[in-house]
């Protein structure tokens, strides 16, 4: 995981749901490849994934990534190459499964007031520090715990969970 | 400091004498859920996890979503979950025709407990707090893991307390209670949060009641909704659950960082709007909206009583010549019940559609998709936009009984509209 981050802003509103980041009707795909062609296809920028640069980050009002828990929705992200989501707050099962990937899913009240879509943003890690380029304004981000800090670091769960087996070690949260 | 039901069923499931809001928690789980659409991405992360699975009696499969098979691609999901089933000798798998829609099934065949901790890759899987229990919806990821290690990670959630006095009146559904609730606090009022259920208007709602409102905690953000055990548990559990339970009560000390309260006395059969469940108005108050289609059906209103309320409105109507109303019975058993008390033999002669059960349109995936411009009233869960079809149709969440009266009159309407 990369200590800081810089890419264009694409600014959705409040209550994204998983319908809109990724339609229903793509659920039987199972590749990423394929899965990532229809990210954001049910929202108000259809057309996101042709206007999108790997690096780029997402930043979403209130709720983002309500509804379903089909992990589709934060595959598809992670696949257009999204190097973090910001939000006022996040939806549970979407946050979970956006940290399980290694998909950095970072809340920060006000932020959404503070970002219009084209913006530059910096985001580090470390400090929680995210910075819009374009006006100069800093917001904080909520900061994470270790547990979760140690998923994203690892690049996912399951990358953590190989390397505690390696390590003899089990999935112990304290 | 005392805990609440969801923290007890915590620390005890992570080996704690003690948890509390905030904490994060590895637990052991019970039981493992997932579906034709979350399962078959999980296998191939399990895969690379390697190993057996952690319990091949603690995990369900069932194939839901896109089946009987709608086409090849969905074809090829189920194959994926059958082919695991038989190399990893899952004892809880329910083929097409030997069972139905997961969360109706898994009470129904008493799978699910009191005091039982559950997750399941789908969002609706928290319908199991109905039976005391908690239970909580995962990604593809979370799954993996679970299949491999039987545990799993939770931040112990802060609790709303949602107190419910008086008694539900007839006429008055579960679904009701609940797009009520969510119209109170929100779409996210519930965020990360557990609804716990209590007073004592929760005697007052039979079982299936439960098990639709626990199902939409989801759509109000919670991590899981949960009921207490009393007499209306133990009667619906008897003969169903075979195994011992622990029936958990909060302690009378527990800490909650919210009460809302609701008078079901005071409650009216109400309906969501586009496009979400929190969109709630009485259905007095909404004047003519014409639809085009009725689902009744799914993880949400797809049980006997459902069926059931549905069968007694429609009997002797029929369905508004303008509208498909598509009834889906939620499983086998409910299929069957539904033959034997007639109300299948109703549903066909008033005009409706019956289907073997499916998530199908629900989803958007098959069996009643809207085209640009279509209205329908479903007893589904979500009504987000284009969530039952094309981008510009529109769903209207309600009740069985709202959902009935409407097919008939061919537009939003509610029994007494009848008369």
């Amino acid at each position: 995981m990369k200590k800081i981050v810089q890419g264009t802003a694409f600014v959705f509103g409040n209550n994204i749901d998983t319908d809109q980041i990724y339609p229903g009707k793509f659920v039987e795909l199972t590749e990423i490849a394929d899965i990532k062609k229809h990210a954001m296809s049910g929202s108000e920028i259809p057309d996101l994934v042709d206007k999108f640069k790997p690096g780029d980050i997402i930043v979403g009002g209130k709720n983002f990534g309500c509804g379903s828990s089909r992990e589709h929705a934060a595959i598809t992200l992670k696949g257009i190459g999204t190097s973090a989501i910001l939000a006022e707050s996040f939806a549970r099962i979407f946050f979970r499964n956006a940290i399980n990937l290694g998909l950095p899913a970072i809340t920060c009240k006000g932020i959404h007031a503070l970002i219009n879509s084209g913006d530059q943003i910096s985001i580090n890690f470390t400090s929680g520090e995210i910075k819009n380029l374009n006006t100069g304004k800093i917001a904080y981000a909520e900061p994470m715990n270790d547990y979760i800090m140690n998923i994203l670091q690892s690049g996912g769960i399951k990358a953590m969970i190989l390397k505690m087996q390696k390590e003899k070690k089990t999935l112990q949260t304290k | 400091m005392g805990m609440n039901m969801t923290e007890k069923i915590l620390a005890t499931h992570a080996g704690l004498k003690e948890v509390a809001a905030g904490q994060l928690v590895t637990c052991k789980l019970d039981m493992v859920l997932a579906n034709d659409v979350t399962a078959p991405p999980s296998f191939k992360e399990f895969e690379k996890i390697g190993g057996p699975v952690f319990d091949n009696t603690k995990i369900v499969l069932v194939p839901d979503h896109f089946t009987p098979n709608k086409d090849i691609k969905s074809a090829g999901l189920s194959k994926a979950v059958r082919d695991f089933v038989n190399k990893h000798n899952i004892i809880n798998y329910f083929e097409v025709g030997r069972g139905g829609i997961e969360h109706v099934i898994l009470p129904e065949k008493g799978i699910v407990a009191p005091g039982m901790l559950t997750i399941g890759a789908d969002s609706h899987t928290c319908t199991y707090g109905a039976l005391g229990g908690f239970s909580t919806g995962v990604g593809t990821t979370d799954l993996a893991v679970a299949l491999a290690t039987g545990e799993a990670w939770f931040k112990v959630p802060e609790a709303i307390k949602v107190k419910l006095t008086g008694t539900k009146p007839a006429g008055i559904t579960g679904k009701d209670v609940m797009l009520t609730l969510i119209d109170m606090i929100g779409v996210d009022g519930a965020l990360y949060k557990t609804l716990e259920f209590s007073g004592e208007g929760v005697h007052s709602l039979s079982m299936d009641d439960r098990l639709t409102i626990a199902n939409m905690a989801i759509e109000a953000g919670g991590k899981n909704g949960i009921f207490p055990v009393d007499e209306v548990t133990l009667a619906y559990i008897k003969n169903r659950v075979k195994k011992p339970y622990t029936i958990i009560e909060s302690d009378a000390d527990a800490k909650y960082c919210r009460t809302v309260t609701i008078n079901l006395n005071e409650l009216v059969p109400v309906v969501a709007f586009p496009h979400l469940p929190g969109n709630t108005k009485k259905v007095d108050e909404i004047g003519d909206i014409k639809i085009d289609q009725v689902v009744i059906g799914s993880c949400t209103n797809g049980r006997i009583e459902d069926m059931r309320i549905a069968a007694q409105i429609l009997k002797g109507h029929t369905v508004h010549k303008d509208v498909r109303c598509i009834v889906i019975p939620g499983s086998q058993q409910v299929y069957k019940e539904s033959i034997k008390k007639g109300y299948i033999d109703i549903f066909i002669d008033a005009g409706a559609a019956v289907s073997t059960p499916t998530c199908g349109p629900c989803l958007g995936a098959h069996m009643g998709i809207l085209a640009a411009g279509e209205r329908c009233v479903s007893t589904t869960n979500r009504n987000f936009r284009g969530r039952m079809g094309h981008v510009d149709s529109e769903v209207y969440l309600a009740g069985p009984q709202v959902a009935a009266a409407s097919a008939i009159l061919g537009k939003i309407a509610q029994p007494k509209d009848l008369q």
